[in-house]
């Protein structure tokens, strides 16, 4: 019995002892944090963090991403690195929760001192995160398509914005003759925002809009909706649907015998990634709004396909967000050689006009919104699953996320 | 008007996929009482199942005996490895099968891949009658085909007996002679093996991918909870009066309405019967 209480006695000494280990050691932190607003590049590497979905219901669609970011490392890494380090990463998962991702965030710039965040997928991600990397200093760059109307100092957007997609989703419907529309999105910033867009956008050039419905993240019982969409009977559907869902929503539009030929859905977080899961018996045909496909040709984006196949397998297709994400990694690197430091508002002020031949063609960074510029491409799925593209804008247009040149967009800002 | 005469028959078919996937818990957590969180999951692999199994001979319709007795089996081991431990001990049963469903989900990412896998649907039952496609048409007849079988199992045969004399009374069950540990491990290799039947039929209209399980346990719950514990009579009319509530909600209002006002309607009624549509009587004293 004796015995007993000592060794309790030892082990609660030991858990005090443990403690106050522990507070100097995040004392410590905090100091340091506090003193290095990131850009730390200790002994011959530069860490860097990724910050993606890997569990939950956008894990489908991030770790694509991810696996596409980690390419472009290990291959600047095989070509010398940057300014002769080597680019560490370090994985954190967001786990398609929003304030995992502010608090995933937190702990790659405050503990791991990382030179840059390369992260998210949703917009609410994307908002939740924001905050963070403005208090603290710290650069993120976020690879996927967006609604805009977002232009932060600590970002840099390699996804498209409106104007680069959704205008020119638009655009081709409108030139195809489709001016009644019906639209489809998941419940969440970027469909709703995206959704006020195509409303004033249809206002201004004639088009109407039959019907504007919303369904929660991870939604899977879609016949309701397909049924109002059979009674309006839209000429178009115009889909901001994300994740799972549209997995439900393809399977059971094209059970009910509706086709693309007749009613063409338009969609903007479908890539190739997607129609795998969707089955493309279910989605041939339709058609979605992108800055790349895995056919699209350049000499930059064979090389991007054979290593991203040769690294994860044959199977395996690259898409708009990964070429994105792939993309992200490359721009930083020569922002940083530029800058000659990875210190971040070093690597703000060279980032400004950078251009690169990138698979999507040249991308050149808008140093003022750092969005980037970008060629919007439309494409039709193929029945092998892959994208043919039918239309492109010819040039890279100039990002504009706040839709100030567009005069009908006036209200929305 | 059309579309209003419509939300009938939609409105029963989602109450037959709601039926499918509460089957398997009106045994597990309607006669057992465990609170299985994992079911989900067993639905995801009998989803799986029908993927690893589309291209096999007997096909479609083999890969349903085949989810049944992978997720069946599935559900025994879980059963005889944890849950019979903690048997009258509902919360930690909820923590430990919440566990569980999260590692079997990382299994699934781990071999399957993070991305949704394509399960291709047989031809037959491709197209639709009406507003109704094929494949709703037999995730309703299969709902009903599930049902009687199960009806006919409790209430027919010696091994059905067994499992409502535990059910009412597993005391005086365990001094009749009968085996109660064993009659335990069927209940719930059946419970589980029919959330795996759920899963083949879900790969013909919603995605196969390593979180497929959360999308559906809740609702499945609630049909349970509002049909009232054990009893599949109350399991059927509440998936069907889910069914016709949640397709009017939404054909009135919207999918993010529809929820709130179903998630409302349930606890209005449980505020009036917290013991679900229908009630097991026997002369047990607990």
């Amino acid at each position: 019995m004796r015995g007993r209480i000592d060794e309790e006695g030892k082990s609660v000494g030991k858990f005090l002892a443990a403690i106050g280990v522990l507070v100097l050691a995040l004392a410590g932190c905090a100091g340091q944090s506090s003193t290095s607003s990131g850009g730390t590049a200790s002994g011959d590497t530069i860490k860097v963090g990724i910050l993606h979905s890997l569990s939950g219901t956008m894990a489908i669609s991030e770790v694509t991403v991810k696996n596409a970011e980690l390419l472009a490392i290990e291959e600047i890494n095989a070509a010398g690195g940057v300014l002769g380090k080597k680019i560490q990463p370090i994985v954190e998962d967001g786990a398609s929760d929003w304030p995992t991702f502010a608090e995933k965030a937190t702990k790659l710039i405050a503990q791991d001192h990382v030179a840059t965040v390369f992260g998210g997928w949703t917009s609410a991600s994307r908002k939740a995160m924001l905050p963070v990397f403005e208090k603290r200093k710290a650069l993120l760059w976020y690879p996927v398509q967006y609604e805009g109307l977002e232009s932060s100092p600590y970002i840099f957007y390699t996804g498209a914005t409106t104007n680069q997609q959704i205008v020119p989703g638009l655009d081709y419907l409108k030139e195809q003759g489709k001016k009644k529309l019906f639209l489809v999105g998941s419940d969440y910033v970027f469909p709703r925002t995206a959704n006020k867009i195509i409303k004033a956008y249809a206002a201004a050039n004639g088009m109407e809009i039959l019907g504007e419905e919303y369904t929660p993240l991870g939604h899977t019982e879609y016949s309701t909706l397909v049924n109002k969409i059979v009674e309006a009977k839209p000429d178009a559907v115009f889909n901001t649907l994300n994740g799972d869902s549209n997995v439900a929503f393809f399977k059971q539009l094209k059970s009910t015998g509706i086709t693309a030929a007749q009613m063409p859905v338009m969609s903007v977080s479908v890539a190739e990634e997607e129609v795998t899961g969707i089955g493309v018996d279910n989605i041939a045909g339709q058609l979605v709004a992108w800055n790349y496909y895995q056919t699209t040709e350049t000499p930059e984006n064979q090389k991007f396909v054979a290593a991203f196949k040769a690294k994860y397998g044959a199977a395996k297709v690259t898409s708009d967000p990964m070429e994105a994400g792939y993309n992200a990694v490359y721009l930083w690197a020569e922002a940083v050689k530029k800058a000659g430091t990875a210190e971040v508002e070093a690597v703000k002020k060279a980032a400004g006009g950078i251009a690169l031949a990138r698979p999507e063609g040249l991308v050149t960074i808008d140093g003022e919104n750092q969005h980037m510029y970008k060629t919007a491409r439309i494409g039709v799925i193929q029945p092998d699953g892959q994208i043919k593209e039918v239309w492109n804008s010819g040039k890279p247009i100039k990002p504009d996320p706040y839709l100030k040149t567009y005069s009908w967009a006036g209200g929305l800002v | 008007m059309e579309g209003l005469v419509n939300q009938l028959p939609i409105g029963l078919s989602i109450g037959a996929v709601l039926l499918l996937i509460a089957l398997g818990l009106t045994f597990t957590f309607g006669q057992m009482g465990v609170i299985n969180m994992a079911h989900g999951e067993f639905i995801m692999a009998g989803a799986y199942t029908a993927y690893l199994l589309q291209d096999q001979p007997g096909g479609f319709l083999g890969s349903l005996v085949v989810a049944f007795v992978v997720a069946g089996l599935m559900g025994l081991i879980l059963e005889r490895l944890a849950i019979r431990h903690f048997y009258g001990r509902p919360l930690d049963t909820l923590l430990l099968t919440w566990g569980v469903s999260l590692v079997l989900q990382q299994a699934a990412r781990d071999l399957f891949g993070a991305p949704n896998v394509q399960v291709a649907s047989p031809s037959w039952l491709r197209g639709s009658l009406g507003i109704l496609p094929y494949n709703r048409l037999f995730i309703m007849a299969l709902a009903a085909l599930s049902v009687v079988a199960i009806w006919l199992y409790l209430n027919r045969g010696a091994q059905g007996r067994r499992m409502r004399a535990v059910m009412q009374n597993r005391q005086l069950a365990a001094v009749m002679g009968i085996n109660t540990g064993r009659v335990d491990q069927r209940t719930f290799f059946i419970g589980s093996g029919l959330a795996g039947i759920a899963g083949v039929a879900l790969t013909l209209i919603g995605p196969v991918g390593p979180t497929l399980g959360t999308y559906y346990i809740v609702d499945a719950f609630l049909v349970v909870v509002a049909g009232g514990l054990g009893q599949l009579r109350g399991a059927v009319l509440a998936a069907v009066a889910l069914g016709l509530l949640n397709s009017y909600a939404e054909f009135w209002t919207n999918a993010s309405l529809a929820k709130v006002i179903v998630f409302a309607a349930i606890i209005g009624f449980l505020q009036y019967r917290p013991q679900g549509l229908f009630v097991l009587r026997s002369r047990a004293l607990t």
